[in-house]
């Protein structure tokens, strides 16, 4: 901005003096360095992503090689045995994060419809600091609460359902309680958006909150509030500790919606340490299993994103 | 002058640090988790009597495993043996350093002394086989209990250890259909149950769960106050798990028969044997790079032998006999320095 501002009252660089001509050449300097290491900045993490891919695929790859299909359709992980089978991991991952969408979505979107439209001006600010004080707890406390207290709750409650405490459905109510925050906050920025004469016209039209909610706010935010699912989601899918207390651990294929189980990110976490040979191999082609389950995830929701036509975030 | 001190501070710690690494270097060692206590308990009275300090990582078996065939350490150890294939192959030796008790403990509201069970019940409660308290198996074993009609939950170690491998070992050679459908390891897909994260996480999943059982190491049940089962040896006989079964099953064990102290001490004759005994190993390369290093962890581990027991027991962990010490100082002659000589000489 100076730059061009001192081009045109001088008009044109023969009349600078020496020194202002230097200072000026400097600037453009720093300006070319400064775009270079922006440039490298970003290619580096180019560079990263494509360096952890080819790494997981190269280390991967005698696993894969040795059980080809078998890897996707055998029903357990027995590494005494050498059976390696993803299909208890894989199912453990999809159903936890589902049922943590499931329960989180209706409740983040209620809590960020709260907050916007219905919240007396005194709580507003201090909801929002302690939602957002959920997000920030570690979870390791998650995991510890989960099976200090969700647990035993559960198995005291549900007895029949929850013999254990533990499960598939435990780890998936944990994950949902962990990704609130996250949903609520993004839903809760992207509908301050809407503009304040949109919904005031619709409440001057006689539209109960419901329905300035269902009809207004929701369809105009559309893609935002698919943009916060998403970062939901993706904490969901990789969610190691928390998990791994409370799923139950169990390697079998087990297809129900309450029994022991597990995910991919707590069967690595449970055996990488000790892992080597195949079974290390085997562990990190679950790992690119689920890279690919996060990436896919994340290109499904650039593409709802897109087509789209609300505002977003 | 605040930079003048600083130098001095700093060029006299570099001394001091050359000066002491060259006086004692620490011996290093990783692995098993098992015998950590123990190992960390005797190297503060070593360091204190010699001055020498043992760094160990608990990092696992697998892991003690590994760091010893890449040589990144002196000494490796894993609860689960290397048999004698594998020690050839990879140039190391093998022995017996410190035994202890893998012991099942339940929680069911209503019973408050221990229950009986033999290993094939074990193992079919284990297969997800036998699903409830009151089943005819385990009331036949426990003729004057009033067993509720409770639900059984199995408990066991999500990740690999050492304890699983003492555990599965010992079903496995109970069971038969244990043994073909599961079979042994230190990480096994368990057909039922719930796994929980280390012994800790094993004693509290029993602690909070009616109808629970699990496996422990005896120092965790020991410490949690948690109720055990008493087992049926290979005699036929009830045994409480307690220090003397432990010793009982540690007599019998046959080291001189053993090629490459290959040894897994489950389901040992004796007529008060506790069935799920094990020892734990230390892994050393017989052609020592460094002749010092080595010779310094094999002086600890006699150390250790000679004046380690009552530190062992009193973390109820049982130490190894005389005789089978004095076998290992034998086996210790195969290792040997880069002159060929070798490095321990009593």
């Amino acid at each position: 901005m100076a730059t061009t501002n001192a081009v045109q009252t001088d008009s044109g660089l023969g009349r600078l003096s020496e020194s202002t001509r230097k200072r000026l050449a400097r600037k453009a300097q720093i300006d070319t360095w400064f775009e270079r290491v922006l440039f490298a900045f970003a290619f580096a993490v180019l560079l990263l992503l494509g360096a952890i891919i080819a790494s997981l695929i190269v280390s991967s790859w005698p696993a894969i090689q040795r059980y080809g299909v078998s890897f996707f359709t055998e029903n357990r992980w027995a590494a005494n045995v050498e059976v390696f089978g993803a299909l208890p991991a894989v199912y453990g991952t999809l159903l936890t994060s589902l049922i943590a969408i499931v329960i989180a979505v209706p409740v983040s979107f209620g809590i960020a419809i709260f907050l916007t439209e219905r919240c007396p001006g005194f709580l507003r600010q201090p909801l929002s600091t302690m939602i957002e004080l959920l997000a920030g707890i570690p979870s390791i406390i998650y995991g510890m609460w989960g099976m200090e207290v969700l647990a035993p709750l559960l198995r005291t409650w549900f007895p029949s359902v929850f013999p254990a405490g533990t499960g598939l459905a435990t780890a998936g109510i944990i994950l949902a309680v962990m990704i609130i925050p996250f949903i609520t906050a993004v839903s809760r920025d992207v509908i301050n958006t809407v503009p304040a004469v949109m919904r005031e016209s619709a409440y001057g039209l006689g539209c109960t909150t419901w329905e300035v909610a269902r009809r207004v706010i929701l369809p105009s935010v559309k893609g935002g509030l698919v943009g916060g699912v998403v970062l939901g989601l993706g904490r969901a899918l990789g969610e190691t500790m928390a998990v791994t207390f409370v799923i139950g651990n169990n390697l079998f294929l087990n297809p129900t919606l309450t029994g022991q189980g597990t995910s991919i990110a707590a069967l690595i976490a449970n055996q990488f340490s000790e892992s080597d040979g195949t079974q290390r191999s085997a562990l990190l082609a679950l790992g690119l299993i689920l890279f690919i389950i996060t990436f896919a995830v994340l290109a499904f929701a650039r593409y709802l994103l897109r087509n789209s036509t609300g505002r977003h975030a | 002058m605040l930079k003048h001190v600083f130098a001095t501070l700093i060029s006299g710690s570099l001394v001091l640090g050359a000066a002491g690494a060259q006086a004692q270097e620490a011996i290093t060692g990783a692995g098993a988790t098992f015998p950590y206590p123990v190992y960390s308990q005797w190297a503060d009275a070593y360091q204190d009597e010699s001055g020498i300090g043992l760094n160990y990582q608990a990092i696992g078996s697998g892991g003690g495993i590994q760091q010893i065939t890449a040589k990144t350490v002196t000494f490796g150890a894993s609860d689960a043996p290397m048999t004698k294939e594998e020690l050839d192959k990879n140039g190391l030796l093998q022995w017996p350093m410190v035994m202890g008790g893998v012991v099942a403990a339940f929680h069911v509201d209503g019973i408050d002394g221990s229950l009986n069970l033999d290993g094939p019940t074990l193992a079919a409660i284990y297969m997800g086989e036998i699903t409830n308290w009151d089943d005819e198996a385990i009331a036949k074993l426990n003729p004057d209990v009033d067993l509720p009609d409770t639900a059984i939950t199995p408990v066991y170690r999500a990740e690999g250890s050492g304890t699983n491998f003492l555990f599965t070992h010992y079903l496995s050679q109970v069971s038969d259909e244990f043994k073909n459908n599961v079979g042994e390891g230190k990480s096994v897909a368990w057909p039922a149950g719930v796994g929980a994260k280390a012994n800790a996480g094993v004693a509290s999943q029993i602690a909070n769960t009616n109808g629970a059982i699990g496996y422990v190491e005896y120092a965790y049940a020991a410490q949690n106050d948690l109720h055990l089962m008493h087992l049926k040896n290979q005699a036929g006989n009830v045994v409480e798990p307690n220090m003397d079964s432990f010793m009982a099953a540690a007599a019998n064990a046959d080291w001189q028969d053993a090629p490459g102290m290959y040894l897994v001490l489950t389901n040992q004759p004796g007529d008060d044997s506790w069935p799920i005994t094990g020892a734990s190993f230390i892994l050393m390369h017989k052609q020592a790079e460094n002749a010092d290093a080595s010779a310094q962890a094999l002086k600890f581990f006699d150390w250790a032998y000679n004046n380690g027991g009552d530190a062992a027991q009193s973390l109820d962990y049982v130490p190894m006999p005389d005789n089978v010490a004095e076998m290992v100082r034998q086996s210790w002659s195969e290792i040997k320095g880069p002159n060929g000589d070798a490095v321990w000489n009593p």
